[in-house]
């Protein structure tokens, strides 16, 4: 049985132009210990998928459809009686079985509170421990992800932190209740190449040595590659390709998958000087989705069908799929 | 063929004075600290380097935003401190610069066109608005948006097209030489692609040099003639954008290039990364020697004590002892 497990997500947001339609129809599953990386470009709706996932959606946000069920539990908000035993729920699992680490370092922590006290925070909410056995685990986190001089740091201000040791701590305190399942949200977006990769090393080794679950959201292919076992490509609010890295590296199946990965500048061992192709015309916008496939205006090989009928999803193996005509045998010859 | 070269950078020192209070000791941030490089004629220099590096403030020193504490900046022969009059409106006509955010960079009250003439106004550069609007036009066809955008105003532009409007002001005034200060780490990797692809077609057509200062160094390595790499203010590494990328020399090269994410999960997963222990020290008062001395897995005895200049090594300048002969 899968960890987690989305089925036919549907969230839209109110606003004053219309309705946005930011996560259009999207499931997918999760296993123990797996790392699935979601891959879109802003406004794809890859947050805004996992925010539906954990509750977390702004007040204009709707959900329309959708089950998710979570370590065996039903979790969609469209299954509680009321809002209220929904939100107890979820404030049960938060931070608790389900972990999530934010982009931005600077903002997620509280700037007037001691490191110790955000830290002890989850482990008092969540577990019977005494303030003096919560420091203790707070001391042995901040040295698993690698503080140097803990007892010193743990009685400072996020302030006197830099960018990649406040990541660090958010990651420890990810990490206070040993969740299962951490949702990473562009965690080192913000941060330089050689920090960059030591926060990655760092999730790389946690999530062997406690087989946590991470579903990584990026934009950065290279992230993906580096840590991700399953990937997952978002386009206008749809899912449209899902498959182990290398299928989704070596044989992409969809057009914007192909797109993405030759507009990257190639940094392999080949000096040649590759021309970018990059994919002309930008992402659609959600307030008025096309009808059929969300890629038909910036795709190439796009046909009369993609238009106006959504692709349905065609399986390659048990773990490739992705929704595009060009794999239906129904549209053959459909110029 | 050896290109004349269209811009020399000697021993520049940007510096700023963050001193608080009257009785405390001077706090100097030296982000610029003795840097020297040549641009040559229709060429593009990478610079590259982590944030705080100093590699912005080496740029807008160059498009005379800040003034240098020491050192020169020639510009076609010509030292830009002592430019005046009808010289100095030559130089900021010939310089222009296409800044990082494409949100911030653009007046929101004016329209595409308003922005795009703004500079031919001011350097007087076509007589009647008739012409003007023509040149706009036929701006915003080079840089691919269309004529009728030139009534609406910046909030109706996605990310990368405002990135467009930006170039095409830039391009205004038929300049000789642009400073691209991160034009594309803003934007969306399909995007980025495009905003790439375009201005290697305008500097070929335009026969322009680029100083481009990014962080992402794969599309620095595509772009670029030349890299250079800074850290702390210093550059520690320059030389023919290959030479750098695929056999760097400068131990901070090596671990910057070690760091890059590569898009291939087979070499990323397998790919042992030498990882940098600990952080940029503050460019405050920073300490004797070689800057990343402190950080730097062959570091000696010498390396804190003395700072090492720079080392012709084939067609390159390495600021590393190792390198001595």
């Amino acid at each position: 049985m899968p960890l987690l497990k989305a089925e036919h997500l549907t969230t839209s947001f109110i606003t004053p132009q219309g309705k946005v339609q930011a996560v259009r129809d999207v499931s997918f599953e999760l296993n123990e210990g797996e790392v699935l990386g979601i891959v879109g470009e802003s406004g794809s709706g890859k947050s805004q998928m996992m925010y539906t996932i954990m509750g977390l959606l702004a007040d204009n946000g709707v959900i329309e459809s959708g089950k998710i069920t979570f370590d065996g539990e039903d979790i969609s908000l469209l299954d509680f009686p009321d809002r209220k035993s929904y939100d107890r729920k979820m404030l049960e699992i938060r931070g608790n079985k389900i972990a999530m680490i934010f982009q931005d370092p600077m903002t997620f922590l509280n700037p007037v509170l001691k490191i110790e006290t955000q830290l002890i925070e989850p482990l008092m909410n969540h577990t019977d421990m005494t303030r003096e056995q919560a420091r203790e685990r707070a001391l042995e986190l901040m040295r698993l992800v690698g503080i140097p001089s803990p007892e010193k740091r743990i009685k400072q201000y996020p302030f006197e932190f830099s960018g990649g040791m406040r990541q660090r701590i958010i990651i420890a305190i990810a990490l206070t209740c040993n969740p299962k399942l951490i949702i990473a949200d562009e965690p080192t977006t913000a941060l330089d190449v050689t920090i960059q990769a030591q926060v990655l090393e760092l999730i790389d080794k946690l999530r062997k040595e406690t087989n946590t679950a991470v579903i990584m959201i990026t934009h950065d292919l290279g992230v993906v590659a580096k840590l991700c076992d399953r990937v997952a490509i978002m386009y206008g609010g749809k899912m449209v390709e899902v498959g182990t890295d290398r299928e989704i590296f070596y044989q992409p199946a969809h057009p914007y998958t192909k797109g993405l990965l030759s507009c990257i500048a190639k940094s392999g061992a080949d000096e040649k000087e590759e021309e970018l192709k990059p994919i002309p015309g930008s992402p659609p916008d959600l307030l008025n989705p096309p009808k059929g496939c969300p890629f038909v205006d910036r795709c190439s090989k796009a046909m009369r069908v993609c238009k106006d009928v959504m692709p349905e999803v065609t399986s390659y193996t048990e773990t490739h799929r992705a929704r595009c005509w060009l794999n239906d045998p129904r549209a053959k010859g459909d110029e | 063929m050896e290109n004349k070269t269209i811009l020399k950078v000697s021993h520049l020192k940007t510096y700023f004075d963050v001193t608080k209070g009257i009785l405390t000791r001077r706090q100097i941030v030296k982000a610029v600290d003795d840097v020297s490089f040549e641009v040559r004629e229709g060429e593009t220099l990478g610079i590259v380097g982590e944030s705080g590096c100093g590699k912005s403030t080496l740029g807008r020193t160059i498009v005379k935003l800040y003034e240098p504490e020491a050192g020169t900046i020639e510009f076609e022969g010509k030292d830009i401190s002592k430019l005046k009059g009808n010289e100095l409106k030559a130089f900021r006509k010939n310089v222009q610069m296409i800044f990082q955010d494409p949100y911030a960079s653009l007046n929101p009250r004016m329209t595409v066109g308003e922005i795009i003439m703004e500079p031919m106004i001011i350097h007087g550069i076509y007589k009647t608005a008739a012409e003007r609007e023509a040149r706009t036009v036929e701006l915003l066809e080079i840089v691919g948006l269309k004529p009728d955008h030139i009534r609406r105003y910046p909030s109706e532009f996605s990310g990368g097209q405002r990135q467009r409007i930006g170039i095409a002001r830039a391009l205004a005034v038929n300049p000789r030489f642009i400073v691209c200060d991160e034009p594309i780490s803003a934007l969306d990797v399909s995007i980025q692609a495009q905003v790439i692809n375009l201005l290697e077609k305008i500097q070929k057509e335009m026969n322009l040099s680029y100083l481009f200062i990014a962080h992402d160094l794969s599309m620095v390595r595509h772009i670029s003639d030349r890299i250079g790499v800074m850290y702390l203010g210093h550059m520690m590494e320059i030389g023919p954008a290959n030479d750098v990328f695929y056999r760097p020399l400068h131990p901070y090269t090596i671990a910057l290039l070690s760091a890059i994410p590569i898009s291939d999960p087979d070499t990323a997963k397998a790919k042992n990364r030498i990882i940098l222990e600990g952080e940029i020290p503050s460019p405050i008062n920073p300490p004797g020697g070689c800057p990343f001395a402190s950080r730097c897995s062959k570091a000696t005895e010498r390396c804190f004590q003395q700072t090492p200049e720079p080392i012709q090594v084939g067609d390159r300048l390495v600021t590393c002892f190792l390198y001595e002969k």
